[in-house]
């Protein structure tokens, strides 16, 4: 090969390859993968101060088919009863004389529910999935006596259940109704935002199992994030911002009736 | 898993009205956290009444002054206990003194409930009773001599400037006394009023809500424990002590009352977003508890019936039974307001959308069972404590007799 054929190959191959890379960065974190031979994700490059997770949810793409909730318990070893929910999905039906009707579809084992059905009575419906708001300044992490629920670096709230003693105040403290006391452990659990899996570069079981994307999630430090994408493109807003609980799960086509 | 739990969280599920957020189903802070709060009251109050007569010098609540300091102790040894019991890991309790999270409300009560007993009561208790125990030391046969030199710490000075140390101590750890009373229980008001997320919680009143109806329910305590024990012992009752107590207990009453007025009123005002759910709990959950029980029953009765002693001319026994009444009304009167701010607190949806449902357990850890025996535990150390110590001091017995 002659020289100037190797250099003309280098001036093209070096962006091209760190175009690529820019590419695959898109959406997720950067996480390397195993090392060779090892078998073991390297944690020295995974950096928790170079990430900052949130999540959007488009309100309008949800269809209510209750998979997310699904695939969260099943990754997630949630108790299977309809009392212990990391994320659940509201129907809201609001009539014309003002009436709202909510209920959460998520309760009922996982039945498909039957479509509204088409009323002159039904001014507006839609489904609004709920879930943990990792918030920013969060009352849980606030008020746990022990230090057990705590917020990460990476802007993920979660709970040790080796250290927490279950006095239930972060329970009462959550203004969204997302803790509940495992009753296997009788300690506080809440939603990880599936760290197990994000720390590996994957997706939340929730988001990866909704059949019309309408849960984004991404890092709040990339520019490049769907998430900060979606925040671009979409008018959002948090759940009771009143409380100055700085949430990070964003809602785009957010109704004011949801609480 | 705990198949009891499961069944009766879908027994309660049928009981929603409205909408939940599905979490929402299981009551988490039961009968347990209405007892403590109702405990820690009993303790505070009782002490405050106690250093009326130290600080304030309100020599007519003499016969009182030591039977209030034991029971301050009798009820503050039992505080912990509902709340070690209801923690789901109750091994683990020992986190909260080792790593308290300093931003945490609650991790400060071990500190708190600390200082208290081990800074302030028992030493108010062991310097009030230091001559005694010596005395009792002396006098006492084998082996009950040695519990007192025991408990007086081998001390022996009985002379006139040890006693008048002994007096000047109690002065001055009764003046840092009330301020240590006020933070026990404002505290523990503390712990609900700060939660933001909870509109019938969150109120900065809350605090001093709790810490006037503490005062209410110990000198209620106290007066239903004197006549007992005077009951119980054939004493004769000091009816002056009684009137002036009794006279105390109203203002306390009617200064508690115009404080929950307060609050109910600037609630009603303002109408928050959360008026209309609170209306419905009142009205639906809570209305045998907070309009029958803690406001008709354990208020206004009790505070005719004062009205009635005070102002008619009755006879000591009437007064007697009277003031007796009055007391234990308004024990079911403040159990009712711990209830209510408790487990009310609990019955209705974050969403403002709904109410849920608390069915008490009779057997279980948290159950009607357990607290029952908690509220009678602090009677029985009572009973031991005032055993051993004597609720009148010798000397004065002595100089009765002479």
């Amino acid at each position: 090969m002659k020289r100037r054929e190797i250099l003309k190959g280098l001036i093209l191959f070096i962006p091209a390859g760190g175009a690529l890379r820019a590419l695959a960065s898109q959406g997720g974190p950067t996480v390397a993968g195993p090392k060779e031979g090892s078998g073991k994700p390297d944690a020295k490059v995974y950096d928790p101060e170079s990430h900052y997770y949130g999540m959007g949810i488009e309100v309008d793409k949800c269809i209510g088919c209750n998979r997310c909730v699904e695939a969260c318990k099943a990754e997630n070893d949630v108790p299977q009863e309809p009392f212990f929910f990391r994320t659940w999905v509201e129907r809201y039906v609001i009539k014309k004389d003002g009436e709202v009707i909510v209920e959460s579809i998520s309760v009922k084992g996982g039945a498909r529910q039957p479509a509204v059905q088409e009323d002159p009575d039904v001014l507006r419906t839609f489904f609004v999935p709920k879930l943990c708001n990792q918030c920013a300044n969060p009352p849980c992490v606030q008020v746990c006596p022990v230090q057990a629920t705590f917020s990460t670096e990476d802007g993920v709230v979660l709970v040790d259940r080796d250290r927490c003693i279950g006095c239930r105040y972060c329970i009462q403290a959550c203004p969204y109704g997302a803790r509940y006391l495992d009753p296997r452990t009788k300690t506080a659990d809440k939603c990880t935002f599936c760290y197990h899996r994000v720390v590996k570069g994957l997706l939340p079981a929730c988001v990866e199992a909704c059949p019309t994307q309408a849960r984004i999630f991404g890092d709040l430090k990339s520019r490049a994030s769907r998430l900060v994408r979606f925040t671009r493109m979409n008018r959002v807003h948090v759940l009771k911002p009143g409380l100055n609980t700085e949430p990070k799960v964003y809602y785009a086509q957010l109704d004011g009736e949801v609480r | 898993m705990n198949a009891g739990l499961i069944e009766s969280l879908y027994e309660l599920l049928e009981q929603v009205t409205g909408f939940i957020y599905p979490n929402e189903i299981e009551i988490h802070w039961s009968i347990l956290i209405v007892v403590y709060p109702y405990i820690t009251g009993l303790v505070a109050g009782a002490f405050i009444l106690a250093s009326l007569v130290k600080v304030f010098n309100v020599k007519a609540l003499q016969p009182t002054y030591r039977l209030s300091l034991l029971t301050a102790l009798a009820f503050l040894l039992v505080a912990p206990l509902p709340l070690l019991l209801h923690l789901g890991r109750p091994e683990r309790f020992y986190e909260i003194l080792l790593t308290p999270n300093p931003s945490s409300a609650m991790a400060m009560f071990g500190f708190v409930y600390a200082w208290y007993l081990m800074g302030v009561l028992l030493i108010e208790i062991w310097f009030e009773y230091r001559h005694d125990l010596i005395l009792m030391g002396q006098q006492a046969g084998f082996p009950l001599n040695w519990v007192y030199r025991i408990l007086s710490l081998f001390s022996r000075d009985v002379s006139e400037a040890a006693l008048a140390f002994d007096r000047k101590a109690i002065g001055t750890i009764t003046i840092i006394g009330i301020p240590s009373a006020f933070l026990l229980h404002g505290y523990v008001g503390f712990i609900f009023g700060s939660v933001k997320a909870n509109p019938w919680w969150s109120s900065v009143l809350m605090p001093i809500v709790f810490l006037m109806s503490a005062i209410v329910s110990g000198i209620a305590m106290v007066i239903f424990l004197y006549m007992v024990v005077a009951g119980v012992k054939k004493e004769p009752l000091d009816m002056r002590c009684l009137d002036t107590i009794t006279s105390y207990l109203f203002y306390a009453v009617i200064v508690d009352f115009s404080l929950e007025a307060l609050d109910f009123i600037h609630r009603l005002y303002e109408s928050e977003e959360s008026i209309k759910i609170l209306a419905k709990l009142i009205t639906l959950k809570l209305f045998m508890s907070l309009f029958v029980l803690q406001i008709l029953l354990g208020m206004f009765l009790p505070l005719a019936i004062l009205v009635l002693a005070k102002s008619l001319k009755f006879n000591d026994e009437l007064r007697k039974l009277l003031y007796f009444t009055s007391a234990i009304l308004i024990q079911l009167g403040i159990f009712s307001t711990r209830w209510n701010v408790v487990i009310g607190g609990q019955l209705f949806s974050k969403s403002f959308r709904g109410l849920m449902a608390y069915k008490m357990e009779v057997m279980g850890i948290e159950g009607l069972l357990t607290a029952l025996a908690l509220l009678a535990l602090p009677f029985v150390i009572l009973a031991v404590l005032i055993r051993v110590l004597p609720t009148k001091s010798l000397t004065d017995q002595a100089s009765h007799a002479a």
